[in-house]
C-alpha cells in the first residue's frame, strides 16, 4: 500500500470555495464549489469549453482565481497529466529524458544517474512501457504516450493525480488499459481527479461523477448524476440515459435522430 | 605551399585573430542559446533584442558611457520587459516585441543620426565589422560563454521542463518566470558581446539557423545541446577565413555558410526521412 505523507490526516486534500476564473472579461469558470477527499477517484464531465480544464489548471496553480480561493494542504504533491493534444510532439526528447525532468531539486548536473535510470526503468515497468524509454516521443503509440505523461507524473510520488482528458484520442482497447491502471493506482491509494468527454467508456465506471457547466451542475455517484435531466442541463441537449450491465448508459438523441433520418 | 601561406595569411592581423576568436566562441555560444530559442518559438527575439541592443549601443555612445555596460543594462532592461509585456497576455509575445525593440532601434537611429558620426557607426553597428574587434571583447565573449554554459549546465532541467511544459513545470515548483527572465538575459548578452563582429541585422541568425540544423541531425535534447554549438562556432571560425579569402562581410560569409549547412542537412533529412517511411511501406 502507498504510503502518502498526508495518509494520517482525514482533511480534505482540495477545497475549492467560490471559485472563479475569467480569460479577460470573459467568465470560463463560475461560483464552483468543490470538495476532493483523500482517495477519491472523481470524473468531472462536461461539454467542450465548459472550463474543466481551466479549473483543473487552477487547482494546478497555472491558472489565476479571480474570486474564491482553493485550499489545498501544502505537504500536497500533485502528479499533473495534460491532455495529449497539447504535448509538443516534435519536441527532441525520449522518454527518459520527459520522465526525470521532474526532478528539478535533488541534483545540478543534467547527466541522468543510474538511479534515475532505475526509478524511470521502475515506473515505465509498473505502467507496462519498459521497452520505449529509449525512444523519441513521437514514435509512441496514442496508448504509449498518454502512458508516458501518466509515468512523469507518477515518477514525483504524488499524492494525487491530476489527468486532463486522459482517453481522448485513444481506441477501445487503450482505453480499457488506462481506466484498468488508474483503478490500479486508485486501489493503491492515490486519489485521483480526471476530466472527460467519455461518458459511458469512462465516467460511468468511476465511484464519483462531477458534471460541470462553468459551475458544478451535479455532484455524486454516477447513477446519482448520470441522469437526462443533469445531462441536459450540462450538455445543452437532450439525452436519454439507460441501465446497462447496473450502470447508466447514456444515449446522445442527437445521433439517434441522425440514423432514423438516414433510415 | 603557397596555398597554405595564403591560407595563414590573415592570421599575421592582430585584428583578425581577435576578430576570429570572438566569432567561434560567439558562434558557440549562440548555438548553446539557439537551442531554447528555437524549441520555445522565440525567434522573432533574438532579432528583437539585437534591434534593442543597438538603440543602448547608440545611447551609450551619445552619453560616453562603456558600450557594454549602457548597451548590457539597456539589453537586459529590454528582455526583462518583453518578459513582463507578454506575460499579461493582452498583447501577444510578438506584438511586445515589436513594440519594444523597434521603438528602442528608432530611438538608437535617431541619436546617432543627431549626434553621432552617423553613416560610418551605423554600418559597422548594423552589419558588424571584425576591425573593431579589440581584447577587451574576447574577456567579454569568454565572460558571457562562461555564464551562458553555467546558466545551462547548472538549469539544465528547469530550462528543459519549463521548455517542454512550461504549465506542468509551474506546478514542479519551477520558477518558470525567473528561468525565462534569466534566458532572456543571457540573450541580451550575447548579443551585445557579438555585436561588434556579427551586427545587430544578422545576429538572429546565429541564433537560430545553427540550432535549426542540430535540430534536424538528433532526436535527444542532451545531444541537440553539444551538436548546435559545434556548427555555430565551426561556422563562425571558416566563415571568418573565407570572408578575409573572399574580401566579403565577415557577418554575411558567417550567416551565408550556416545557411549552407542548413540547406545541407535538411537535405540529407528528407532523404533519410523518405528512406525511412520507404522501410515502413510494408507495413
Amino acid at each position: 500500500m502507498r504510503q502518502s505523507i498526508l495518509s494520517k490526516t482525514d482533511s480534505p486534500l482540495i477545497v475549492c470555495e467560490h471559485v472563479s476564473c475569467t480569460y479577460g472579461n470573459a467568465p470560463v469558470v463560475e461560483d464552483v464549489y468543490l470538495t476532493i477527499n483523500r482517495g477519491e477517484f472523481v470524473g468531472i464531465v462536461g461539454p467542450s469549453g465548459s472550463g474543466k480544464t481551466t479549473l483543473l489548471k487552477a487547482i494546478i496553480g497555472s491558472q489565476p482565481v479571480a474570486h474564491g480561493s482553493i485550499t489545498i494542504d501544502p505537504r500536497l504533491t500533485i502528479g499533473y497529466v495534460p491532455q495529449v493534444e497539447t504535448v509538443d510532439w516534435y519536441f527532441p526528447v525520449t522518454v527518459e529524458e520527459v520522465i526525470v525532468m521532474t526532478r528539478t531539486k535533488t541534483k545540478w548536473w543534467p547527466r541522468i544517474t543510474s538511479k534515475e535510470r532505475a526509478d524511470v526503468r521502475e515506473v515505465l515497468e509498473k505502467l507496462g512501457i519498459a521497452e520505449v524509454a529509449g525512444r523519441h516521443i513521437r514514435e509512441l503509440s496514442g496508448g504509449q504516450q498518454q502512458r508516458v505523461f501518466l509515468a512523469r507524473a507518477m515518477f514525483c510520488q504524488p499524492d494525487v493525480l491530476i489527468l486532463d482528458e486522459p482517453t481522448s484520442g485513444v481506441d477501445v482497447r487503450t482505453r480499457h488499459e488506462i481506466l484498468h491502471l488508474l483503478a490500479d493506482l486508485h486501489q493503491e491509494g492515490l486519489t485521483i481527479v480526471l476530466t472527460t468527454h467519455d461518458l459511458n467508456g469512462l465516467a460511468a465506471h468511476l465511484p464519483r461523477v462531477v458534471c460541470f457547466k462553468k459551475t458544478v451542475i451535479a455532484d455524486g455517484s454516477p447513477r446519482e448524476v448520470l441522469t437526462s435531466e443533469v445531462l441536459e442541463v450540462t450538455y445543452g441537449a437532450p439525452m436519454e440515459v439507460l441501465e446497462h450491465g447496473g450502470m447508466p448508459l447514456v444515449v446522445d438523441h442527437g445521433r439517434v435522430a441522425m440514423r432514423g433520418e438516414g433510415k | 605551399m603557397i596555398f597554405a601561406f595564403d591560407l595563414f595569411e590573415p592570421y599575421e592581423f592582430q585584428f583578425f585573430r581577435n576578430g576570429l576568436i570572438v566569432a567561434t566562441i560567439a558562434g558557440a555560444l549562440c548555438g548553446l542559446l539557439g537551442v531554447f530559442v528555437i524549441l520555445r518559438g522565440m525567434s522573432y527575439i533574438g532579432h528583437g533584442l539585437s534591434h534593442a541592443v543597438f538603440g543602448g549601443a547608440a545611447a551609450s555612445a551619445v552619453m560616453k558611457v562603456n558600450y557594454f555596460l549602457g548597451a548590457g543594462i539597456w539589453g537586459v532592461v529590454s528582455g526583462l520587459l518583453i518578459a513582463r509585456v507578454a506575460r499579461r497576455r493582452v498583447i501577444g509575445a510578438d506584438a511586445a516585441i515589436g513594440v519594444v525593440t523597434t521603438a528602442s532601434f528608432a530611438l538608437g537611429l535617431a541619436l546617432m543620426n543627431r549626434y553621432g558620426q552617423a553613416s560610418k557607426s551605423i554600418e559597422a553597428v548594423l552589419f558588424g565589422s571584425v576591425l573593431g574587434v579589440k581584447v577587451a571583447d574576447i574577456y567579454a565573449v569568454s565572460l558571457v560563454a562562461l555564464l551562458g554554459l553555467a546558466v545551462v549546465v547548472l538549469g539544465y532541467r528547469k530550462l528543459l521542463f519549463s521548455t517542454f511544459d512550461r504549465d506542468v513545470a509551474q506546478v514542479s515548483n519551477v520558477r518558470v518566470s525567473l528561468v525565462e527572465a534569466v534566458l532572456l538575459a543571457m540573450i541580451s548578452l550575447t548579443i551585445l558581446v557579438t555585436m561588434r563582429v556579427i551586427g545587430t541585422l544578422l545576429i538572429s541568425a546565429l541564433l537560430v539557423i545553427p540550432a535549426a540544423s542540430a535540430r534536424m541531425t538528433t532526436n535527444s535534447f542532451s545531444r541537440l545541446l553539444w551538436v548546435s554549438p559545434i556548427i555555430g562556432a565551426v561556422t563562425c571560425f571558416f566563415g571568418m577565413n573565407l570572408s578575409y579569402h573572399l574580401d566579403t562581410s565577415a557577418s554575411a560569409t558567417i550567416i551565408l555558410l550556416d545557411a549552407l549547412v542548413f540547406v545541407t542537412v535538411y537535405g540529407f533529412a528528407g532523404v533519410r526521412n523518405r528512406t525511412k517511411m520507404a522501410s515502413l511501406g510494408h507495413l
